[in-house]
């Protein structure tokens, strides 16, 4: 039974794709294959058709590592789950509906032909599921790198003076992060002014603030003085008016300003030399 | 008239998607940086609320126009605990989780109208208003 499935589906192929791309096209007003090339039209529907066939001659094994290939590669490409998931019932549905008219299916043998089918659906279906959210998964593992080492390092830019630039959104983990990265720099940098610039945080809020706060706090254990750089105006009003109290901050609207006064601190100043 | 939309706050990185739909709309409404900014810190503060004691809730924002006056809604919604002292939680410095405790203050400053409705063992809405001038 699965050799003769397997051969009419062969011989069949062409007019059986032909009707899957119809009915693709009938979806959406053909939205899923505006993005797709026609060659890759062809290959995709050929390969499915090839998996198919695969399934019904091969042994379990050979079929799983098959479909796990294809699946990881739809994902890959980056087409959307719904369009693949689409693309699978529509084929299966282009297949019934090409068996209906050529009378290869009756009623004797349709339950068979029917559970066959399904037989290849269903594990191609969980693969697809899978290889799709392992991609998602490994992406936001990727993007959650990437934040990482976007977060916050210390810079010694002169002897005694460090400057922490923080960039983007700080929730509860990035907030841990830079606590730890700013108190070993100062160690390690013998740091005695650390400016913190939060020029490039979005929104400072009450928790983002308090973690500044508490961070400053242990900056001023291991001796040293911390001080807030890089507040806008608009974030000045916000800080106004959720009543934080930055009193025991130096803060600075620039970090120019900032290094200016850290200098002043350390005893030194920045001086033009004049030309000879 | 209203447009409204929505996200439902579950995981930390909500309160960032709150505040990002909430800046979008300030601006869409004409909002200047100040009150922009103003706007996404509300946000982020009730938001975080909801995550903090709620566990979980939703963010609706709301456009409102009254006759030639154009603004923005904010509705923090939760089934949460509910809030038993609100006179105490309105004070600044008040909190139960080692914060600032300058959030809902906070918030009532930063808006124009600043509305709580919560019972104890049922949830908490708050609704704050900013005009545009
Ligand atoms: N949605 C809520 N449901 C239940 N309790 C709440 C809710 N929002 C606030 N509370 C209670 O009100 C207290 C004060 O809230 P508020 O936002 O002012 O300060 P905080 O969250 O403790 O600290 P901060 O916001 O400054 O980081 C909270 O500690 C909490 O006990
Ligand atoms: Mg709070």
């Amino acid at each position: 039974m699965n050799v003769t499935l397997a051969s009419y589906i062969r011989e069949n192929l062409n007019p059986i794709l032909e009707s899957w791309k119809q009915f693709m096209e009938e979806e959406e007003e053909g939205k899923f294959f505006q993005i797709m090339s026609d060659d890759m039209i062809d290959s995709t529907a050929h390969e499915l058709g090839e998996l198919m066939i695969f399934s019904l001659t091969e042994n379990n094994q050979e079929f799983a590592r098959k479909v796990e290939e294809f699946s990881v590669k739809m994902a890959r490409h980056g087409w959307s789950i719904s369009f693949v998931m689409k693309a699978l019932t529509n084929f299966t549905e282009a297949i019934y509906h090409h068996m209906g008219q050529t009378g290869f299916l009756n009623d004797n043998n349709s339950g068979n032909y029917i559970r066959l089918i399904n037989n290849w659906l269903t594990p191609l279906n969980h693969s697809i599921v899978e290889a799709y959210s392992k991609t998602w998964e490994r992406t936001v593992q990727l993007q959650k790198m990437a934040l990482q080492e976007l977060s916050a390092s210390l810079i010694p830019v002169f002897d005694k003076i460090s400057v922490m630039p923080l960039v983007g959104t700080i929730d509860t983990e990035r907030a841990k992060l830079i606590m730890e990265n700013l108190l070993q720099g100062v160690v390690k940098h013998r740091s005695e002014v650390v400016l913190l610039d939060i020029t490039g945080v979005p929104v400072v809020d009450t928790m983002v603030a308090h973690h500044i706060i508490q961070a400053a706090d242990a900056v001023r254990l291991v001796g040293a003085k911390c001080m807030l750089v890089g507040i806008r105006p608009e974030i000045a009003q916000t800080i106004v008016a959720l009543g934080i109290n930055l009193n025991d901050f130096t803060t600075t609207s620039t970090l120019q300003r900032g290094m200016e006064q850290a200098l002043a601190i350390t005893n030194r100043q920045i001086v033009e030399v004049e030309e000879q | 008239m209203s447009i409204e939309s929505s996200v439902d706050i579950i995981t930390e990185w909500d309160i960032v998607a709150a505040r990002q739909l909430g800046r979008n709309e300030a601006k869409e409404v004409g909002f200047g940086t100040v009150d922009q900014a103003r706007i996404t810190t509300a946000i982020s503060e009730l938001a975080r609320n909801i995550y903090l004691y709620a566990g979980k809730g939703k963010i609706t924002i709301e456009r409102i126009a009254d006759g030639a006056m154009k603004g923005i809604v904010i509705i923090a919604a939760d089934q949460g605990p509910g809030i038993p002292d609100l006179r105490k939680v309105m004070e600044d410095g008040y909190t139960t989780s080692g914060g600032l405790g300058a959030g809902m203050p906070g918030v009532k400053r930063l808006m124009d109208d600043f509305k709580v409705d919560t019972e104890v063992g049922v949830g908490t809405t708050i609704t704050a208003t900013k005009w545009l001038r």
